[in-house]
């Protein structure tokens, strides 16, 4: 049973299309997350499903019961949804147990003292209950946010940029850590976000959102390794695409050398291609014939991430262990080792059939066409 | 959505109620432009207008150079500098705004006339007699404008003292190491960029200087004001004083496009709110500041003050006099009144404005605030004007159909002074509440209700105790300014209705000066109240910054 269904869903602010056939589906207990630049519509959607947003078309299920349609919108309140917002939203006239007591209405003020007390052991500010909202750091308010949601044990939580607000740092420790909560708790999540580092520390299902389109609904790990969309590829992780064209013999002539894969036989020769090339795909070997010069490093911690210029002008990305530095400007060697090949079309959308077998690359000094880096 | 149309409705009907004063005087500007009788016009230019427009120009040129010069010298010290009594100084200097101008105008009447305590103190020491020796007439155009920049020039003090303390340390102490020493950085740096809030603070000050009464009439400076009111009660010209009152407006609005032009040119890009760090004063610097700052506050606020004390000491037998405590019962009466009135709209047009963003009703709440900047007087012609053309309708209607006059029924009661209150001051009540409304963020009503609370119960959890202070804060200022108010009072009251602004400019204009002290004195004491609380926020958002510095690291 799905705890949490969208189905085709439509939203326009008069003229505006803010959210376009958006299908998405969460099971019991799964984080998920839409990521996508600012102004996709991922916001907007969140607070559909909270209730703040009527919609043109399509439903929302929760629980199996349809919340809202085209000519209904149950109100906020009746929804058993508990939401946690960009600002917080703290009542600043109430102290930490009141805040988070907030929305235990029909419990005994005994259960309320319980719950008040498990959750600020949960998140690591137990004796926090006399202070006011003002007197507390971004992280710990954002901690009282969120058990605030939590509190009456919604059935779905909804994170509107939860982080966002927050440093670097603070920012990765606390997704772990609300992941590690909304687990304990069984609790069903929607996250919106515009960061993927947070998406991928804290989600079961992640999504990436392009002017009002979810693009792809799937694993953190299937967006990055196998975007279906080019718009998908270029918003997650570090990589470049190639352009390429598909030969009569079904092998595609780029950059790196022919490419051979068994799925390019269904290919019509001549057809331009681009296929995306991760920086884990390229390893440096001092052997081989595809060598450039090193333009940038950029250290990453155990790695160091190199933009590498071939003489076509092309550029790659390559990481290799940190403690073998390389220095800007020097001379590299190059070697594609995929795993798999990534494909799209002239229309930006991915081609069937390359994830099950690595392509077979031959290195040749040719003509070669233009990429364009991503 | 019928409701919601309803209430739209609603929101643009109080705002063209609370313009029919404005509107009033538009129309019967448009009728006289459109080919009306011009003949009154005529002859007051030939007359008096001349003379209106040089004393209003001399008094608004002199205000000006008055309180920019206090406000603004006084603001820097206070904010800049340290020297003894900098502290008590940065909150008492707020006191001038308890005094209403014409009550200060009565007491220096007061202290340097011919009977006076300075002249005959001079009399005495000298042995001269009268007309041995010139001493400067206080009741005059220069008068005037000291008495007025004596009173008005917190308002300066007030909004350049804010960006004073808003304008990060980094510019400042990037003058510094360029050389410039404190006082060059006051010149090129800090004044330039307060230049906005100097402005607005001015034309603040001048639109009270046009809508002052009782000042200027007490002290024979013949300007709009005193020319509206003579017009219409002296010459008994409704007309004529419908005219003048358009031909002040025109001024207004001036002031009020200047205002919100230089409001416009504020950019408060300054990132860092770390306060610069101030300059320590000694020696005979910190003496000279420690003066600055103080003659404006005994001169302002002290002098006048103690002069009122000892009118009301001399006069004691008032406080026993039932008539005095009538008086008294009948003026907080009407403050409170209104000032309940004025809130309750206050609050109806800015949830309005929140909940129904549309343009009509921010076009409409935005008309309604306009009337602070309206001078009571014109506010009171328009709306006589409106009102006595309706009671006619009325007693009209009322005798044919029942044989009945029911008299003056709007514009010979409370009825009128409450309207023309509720147009001068709601916008003071509404931008206190709006700001108290801005403060509950729309995620707080958005998680309330998804919290499972109702919309009404949002109102009552989550507004209602943060809104609680606005509210008040609305109250006190509404009342207070009710209280103080003169020109509308003196036109608008019912008849044999006084209140203690009235009184206190009787027995003025009765040359009875010591009888003015009780009203005067009672007025100032309740006029103290907002300046508290005007002060407590200020030092409340100066602690607050402060407070923010312990989370900058310092780099030094």
């Amino acid at each position: 049973m799905s705890r949490l269904q969208l189905d085709k869903i439509h939203i326009s602010f008069g003229a505006a299309h803010i959210v376009n056939g958006v299908s998405l589906q969460l099971e019991q207990g799964e984080i998920g997350c839409l990521l996508g630049p600012s102004g996709c519509g991922k916001t907007t959607l969140l607070r559909a499903i909270a209730g703040f947003q009527s919609l043109q078309v399509g439903s929302i299920s929760i629980d199996n019961n349809t919340v809202s349609e085209s000519n209904k919108t149950v109100p906020p309140e009746q929804r058993g949804v508990g939401m946690v917002f960009q600002d917080f939203a703290l009542f600043p006239h109430l102290n930490v147990a009141d805040n988070i007591s907030f929305g235990m209405r029909k419990a005994s003020s005994t259960e309320r003292r319980k719950r008040v007390d498990e959750l600020l052991d949960r998140i690591g500010l137990p004796g926090y209950h006399k202070r006011f909202p003002h007197e507390l750091s971004g992280g710990q308010q954002q901690r009282i946010a969120l058990a605030r949601a939590l509190a009456p044990k919604p059935g779905l939580l909804l994170l509107d940029e939860p982080f966002s607000s927050l440093d670097a740092e603070l920012r990765e420790r606390l997704a772990v850590e609300v992941r590690e909560l909304l687990k304990n708790e069984g609790i069903t999540a929607l996250l919106v976000t515009h960061d993927q580092q947070e998406a991928f520390a804290m989600a079961d299902k992640a999504g990436v959102m392009y002017q009002g389109e979810l693009l792809q609904w799937d694993t953190p790990y299937q967006l990055y390794h196998q975007p279906r969309h080019q718009l998908v590829a270029d918003f997650i992780g570090h990589g470049v695409l190639l352009q390429g064209t598909v030969n009569t013999q079904g092998s595609l002539a780029s950059p790196l050398g022919m490419l051979e894969h068994p799925s390019l036989m269904q290919v019509a020769g001549g057809t331009p291609v681009s296929f995306l090339v991760r920086p884990d795909d390229i390893v440096p070997d001092p052997e081989s014939r595809l060598r450039g010069k090193i333009k940038a490093r950029g250290f990453r911690g155990a790695h160091n991430l190199y933009t590498v210029q071939l003489s076509s002008g092309i550029e790659l990305l390559t990481l290799s262990p940190s403690h073998e530095v390389l220095d800007v400007g020097a001379d590299i060697g190059l070697r594609a080792e995929f795993d798999h090949l990534v494909v799209f079309a002239a229309d930006h959308c991915e081609l069937p059939g390359f994830h099950e077998q690595a392509p077979t690359v031959q290195p040749l000094p040719s003509v070669l066409p233009k990429s364009q880096s991503a | 959505m019928g409701f919601n149309l309803w209430r739209q409705f609603t929101l643009v009907l109080t705002a063209v109620v609370i313009g029919v004063p404005l509107l009033v005087i538009c129309w019967s500007v448009l009728q006289l432009l459109g080919g009306g009788d011009t003949s009154t016009l005529t002859h007051l230019w030939a007359t008096v207008v001349p003379e209106y427009i040089r004393n209003s120009v001399l008094l608004l040129l002199g205000v000006a150079a008055g309180v920019i010069s206090i406000g603004v010298s006084t603001a820097w010290l206070t904010t800049a500098c340290r020297f003894p009594g900098q502290r008590f100084l940065s909150w008492a200097l707020l006191l001038p705004l308890a005094m209403p101008a014409y009550i200060t105008a009565y007491t220096y009447t007061g202290m340097l006339d011919f009977a006076g305590p300075v002249q005959s103190t001079l009399r005495d020491w000298f042995g001269w007699g009268y007309g041995d020796y010139w001493f400067p007439q206080v009741r005059s155009l220069s008068g005037a404008i000291l008495v007025l920049s004596l009173v008005l020039f917190p308002y300066v003090y007030l909004i350049t003292r804010a960006t004073f303390i808003q304008q990060s340390a980094t510019t400042l102490e990037a003058g510094r190491s360029l050389g410039l020493n404190p006082w060059q950085c006051f010149l090129r740096l800090a004044l330039p960029l307060a230049r906005p809030a100097i402005v607005t603070g001015t034309t603040l000050a001048l639109m009270e200087t046009l809508a002052d009464y009782g000042t200027v009439q007490y002290f024979g400076v013949t300007t709009f004001t005193t020319g509206i009111f003579r017009t219409w009660y002296g010459l008994g010209d409704l007309q004529g004083a419908l005219q003048l009152a358009g031909m002040l407006l025109v001024a207004v609005i001036l002031l009020i496009f200047i205002e919100r032009w230089s409001r416009s040119q504020a950019r408060y890009d300054q990132r860092s709110n770390r306060p610069a760090p101030p300059f320590q004063l000694t020696g005979w610097k910190a003496i000279a500041a420690s003066i600055a700052c103080w003659l404006p506050l005994v001169f302002g606020f002290l002098l006048p003050a103690l002069q009122l004390a000892s009118w009301s000491l001399e006069r004691r037998e008032v406080w026993a006099d039932s008539a005095f405590w009538q008086l008294t019962f009948n003026s907080f009466g009407l403050a409170v009144l209104a000032a309940v009135l004025v809130v309750i709209m206050a609050l109806w047009l800015a949830y309005g404005r929140r909940q129904l963003p549309t343009r009509i009703v921010r076009t409409s709440v935005a008309f309604a605030g306009l009337g602070y900047a309206i001078p009571g007087l014109v506010i009171a012609v328009g709306l006589m004007v409106f009102l006595t053309t309706l009671d006619h309708g009325i007693i009209a209607l009322s005798k044919a159909w029942f044989d009945y006059n029911p008299g003056l029924l709007l514009s010979g009661t409370l009825f009128a002074l409450l309207f023309a209150y509720s147009v001068r001051f709601l916008s003071v009540s509404l931008q206190t509440i709006n700001a108290g409304l801005g403060e509950i963020r729309p995620s707080m009503d958005e998680a309330a209700r998804i919290q499972g609370y109702s919309p009404l119960q949002v109102l009552r959890k989550i507004h209602l105790p943060l809104l609680r202070p606005s509210v008040l804060t609305a109250l006190i200022l509404v009342g207070v300014d009710v209280l103080k108010e003169l020109p509308a009072t003196l036109v608008l009251r019912p008849f044999d209705f006084n209140t203690l602004a009235v009184r206190a400019y009787e027995m003025a204009g009765d040359e009875r000066l010591p009888d003015a002290g009780p009203p005067a004195l009672m007025m100032v004491l309740v006029g103290l109240i907002p300046v508290i609380l005007l002060s407590r926020a200020m030092l409340k958002s100066q602690q607050s910054a402060l407070k923010e510095q312990e989370f900058v690291p310092v780099t030094a």
